[in-house]
C-alpha cells in the first residue's frame, strides 16, 4: 500500500478516487473527510468488496499515523 | 490501495472542511479573526506598533513569507525600544493551537491561562488567524445555550 499525503488525497479525489475512514461508525459520524464513506476497520474486510468499486483508486485513512 | 497515513488529525489541522455533527460546532479556525495584523522579522518595532494600535490591536503576529508564524509580539513586547527589530523584541515560538479545536475547548483554556488572544495555525504552522478569548467566551457561551 502506498502512503500518500493530503494534496494527493485531494488530487485522487478529484479523480474519483473512493476515500474510506476505518474508525469506528461514531467517529465517523462525528467528523470525516467530505465525500468519505465508513467502514470500520473490524468490518473492513467483510463488506469492502460489496461496498468498494475495485476499477477506482480506494484511499484509506484512519486518525493519524501513530 | 492507497494510505492516507497522517489522517484525519492531518486534514483537520489544515483546516481543511469535514462533514459530520461536528462539523456544525464552532471552531477556533472559524473564529478566528482573519484579519490580525502581521509582520516580518526585519520591521520596525515603532511601526508594526503603530499599523496595529491604528487597525485596534494590542497584538501582531510575526510570520516569514509563508505565513508560517515565527513569533508574537503582544502589548508587552509592542510597548518595547520602537527603534529596535520585530526579531530583536519578538516573544519566539508562541504556544499555538490547531484550526479544528472546538471553541469552547479554546475559551476554557484561555481562560484558565489567561490568555487574551491564540495564534491558530495549520499543522504546517500557517497563520489562520488570531482568537480572542472574548469572541471564544462569547460564541461558547452562545453555543451552550443552544444545545
Amino acid at each position: 500500500m502506498k502512503s500518500i499525503g493530503r494534496d494527493e488525497v485531494r488530487r485522487l479525489v478529484e479523480t474519483g478516487a473512493q476515500l474510506v475512514e476505518v474508525l469506528p461508525k461514531n467517529e465517523f459520524d462525528e467528523d470525516h473527510i467530505p465525500g468519505a464513506i465508513s467502514l470500520p476497520l473490524r468490518r473492513l474486510e467483510k463488506e469492502a468488496r460489496a461496498t468498494l468499486d475495485p476499477a477506482r483508486p480506494i484511499i484509506v485513512y484512519c486518525w493519524d499515523g501513530a | 490501495m492507497y494510505d492516507y497515513e497522517a489522517g484525519k488529525l492531518d486534514w483537520l489541522a489544515a483546516g481543511l472542511p469535514s462533514e459530520g455533527t461536528n462539523a456544525e460546532r464552532p471552531r477556533a479556525g472559524d473564529v478566528a479573526r482573519k484579519d490580525a495584523p502581521t509582520c516580518t522579522l526585519d520591521e520596525r518595532l515603532g511601526d508594526v506598533r503603530e499599523r496595529a494600535r491604528t487597525a485596534g490591536w494590542t497584538v501582531a503576529v510575526v510570520v516569514n513569507a509563508e505565513r508560517v508564524v515565527l513569533g508574537l509580539l503582544r502589548e508587552k513586547e509592542l510597548d518595547g525600544d520602537p527603534e529596535r527589530s520585530v526579531e530583536q523584541s519578538m516573544r519566539p515560538g508562541p504556544s499555538t493551537f490547531r484550526p479544528h479545536v472546538d471553541v469552547a475547548e479554546m475559551a476554557h483554556y484561555m481562560t484558565e491561562h489567561d490568555l487574551t488572544s491564540s495564534p491558530i495555525t495549520t499543522s504546517d504552522g500557517r497563520l489562520v488567524g488570531i482568537l480572542l478569548r472574548d469572541d471564544a467566551v462569547r460564541i461558547a457561551h452562545e453555543e451552550h445555550r443552544h444545545d
